[in-house]
């Protein structure tokens, strides 16, 4: 259980800890947009990849699966998409930064339950 | 009457000594593992079933009985859901990564398409024991990612490789020994498929180039024939945020209505020429295009971000007529068997609504957290549901 979200009130996800910034300045997102950001990563990415990210159409998007990839390559892959694939381009829904967050807490793993609807 | 109050999902049961399942069906609530149990003639909920795993785009079918609805999740497993009694009747996981499945004509058999391990694997719809195992697949992709998976008459089932593009047919008259007629080069891709209701095309959607692969059910000897080949004439489509579904198709002046990849667009099809007639300009990219029962209007709805709207085709005008907002995150519709109601899921609103199709009022609304497919009972009786 990732420490992103442990705080289950009323199916509500509660951030309660401070997301690691990079060293970037871009690194860090306001915490009602993480909890959208979540629910498109869980619902819309979950379409093709699988709501707990185990794989479908799309291949799975696990910590171990994602271990050996640089972070700055993903996050170009959710930007650009993947020409030929399904996987379509994100940079129009996405602000700065937002990939890498994106990235980041799929390398540590999403919280298992009780996102927020 | 002695009510023996009980925590049971089955309680509202409890008092029906006596009831059919005609106007019974399925909500999926798929981040909670939990279908519930649906009446369409008072619009209401009867019980609830849980602990049926990750139902990330799970779907349905249903017992030729219609007393039993089995419930394909994307984790593998396969549940059985008595209706009747409102209760799990028995699971198993039958595989890594599932995506669908289909009901054998007879109703004996029980067939899931899955992506992991690629194929179809084939089940006793009695006791769920396995039957048939059919490895779907080509040497240069090895096991393919199973997609479109419907019945047809005969006794077999149809199903399309993601990964190889391929048709397969595999005809089932011998449970255990499927005889397998394969359709190879179909296409790039072919991403989900629709049998119509007679039986007589199976067509399959191709995400890897503009077009569709059709498969003449009466003549399989002329083999699978591409149609509307670049539809797209060139245009680079829009990024495609959602994959449209091939659920249900519209005949009416005998044609047919399918949602366009990448493409604010319905297109419209003459099934006997299979020629385009006419694109729909619609409100974002189609996901579903499905047909009220009699065929009179086709409903839409739209991918991320535009997908708050449904819009209603008036298919003897080939024309949007109407236009809904039930809210944020429309996903599916049902139509009760004549028609006259559609359930419309939406999900981040956790509800779903029930429309009036004559009127196009809302009727009522039924709590349900994150609501995806909606399945009714009645789909026991058609070919391909």
């Amino acid at each position: 259980m990732p420490a992103l979200a442990e705080a289950l009130v009323a199916g509500v996800v509660l951030v309660v800890a401070p997301v690691a910034s990079t060293a970037s300045a871009d690194g860090s997102v306001p915490p009602e947009r993480q909890s959208d950001l979540l629910h498109l990563l869980k619902h819309d990415c979950g379409s093709c990849h699988g709501l707990t990210m185990k794989g479908g159409l799309g291949p799975p998007l696990l910590p171990d699966t994602l271990a050996g990839r640089a972070d700055a390559d993903l996050a170009e892959i959710i930007l650009e998409g993947v020409p030929g694939t399904p996987m379509p381009p994100w940079r129009s829904q996405l602000r700065a930064g937002e990939a890498d967050w994106l990235v980041r807490q799929l390398k540590q793993g999403l919280p298992t339950e009780g996102m927020a609807p | 009457m002695v009510l023996i109050l009980s925590a049971t999902s089955a309680l509202a049961f409890a008092e029906v000594a006596l009831r059919g399942t005609g106007d019974l069906g399925l909500i999926v609530e798929r981040a909670a593992g939990r279908v519930q149990i649906v009446e369409t003639t008072t619009q209401s909920k009867l019980a609830a079933v849980d602990g049926l795993g990750d139902l990330s785009h799970a779907s349905a079918v249903f017992s030729r009985d219609g007393r039993f609805a089995f419930v394909f999740g994307r984790d593998g497993g396969l549940s059985k859901i008595d209706l009747l009694e409102g209760r799990l009747a028995k699971r198993i996981v039958q595989g890594g990564n599932s995506i669908g499945g289909a009901i054998s004509q007879d109703g004996a058999l029980v067939a899931v398409a899955n992506y992991e391990p690629g194929g179809v694997r084939v089940f006793d719809s009695g006791t769920l024991e396995p039957v048939a195992d059919i490895p779907a697949g080509d040497d240069a992709a090895g096991r393919s990612k199973v997609v479109g998976l419907v019945d047809a008459p005969g006794q077999r089932f149809v199903f399309s490789l993601y990964d190889a593009g391929e048709i397969w047919i595999a005809d089932m008259s011998e449970p255990d020994n499927p005889r397998i007629t394969r359709f190879e080069g179909v296409g790039a891709l072919p991403y989900d498929a629709l049998i119509t209701g007679d039986g007589h095309y199976y067509i399959a959607g191709l995400f890897g180039e503009d077009g569709l692969a059709l498969l003449d059910m009466w003549r399989l000897d002329a083999g699978v024939r591409r149609i509307l080949d670049g539809y797209g004439r060139g245009e680079a489509p829009l990024p495609v945020y959602k994959m449209p579904h091939l659920e249900g198709w519209a005949k009416a002046g005998d044609l047919l209505f399918l949602p366009a990849v990448g493409r604010h667009e319905v297109l419209v099809v003459d099934p006997r020429t299979w020629q385009e007639v006419e694109r729909i300009p619609v409100h974002g990219q189609p996901v579903f295009a499905v047909a009220r029962p009699d065929g009179r209007q086709v409903w839409v709805t739209f991918a991320h971000p535009l997908n708050d709207t449904v819009q209603v085709i008036d298919v003897a005008a080939i024309e949007v007529s109407h236009a809904l907002t039930p809210g944020k995150a429309v996903m599916h519709i049902e139509f009760t068997p004549r028609g006259e109601q559609a359930w419309i899921s939406v999900r981040d609103e956790n509800r779903v609504d029930v429309y009036d199709t004559r009127t196009m009022e809302r009727l009522s609304s039924i709590a349900a957290e994150t609501p995806s497919g909606i399945f009714f009972a009645a789909r026991a009786h058609r070919i391909g549901l």
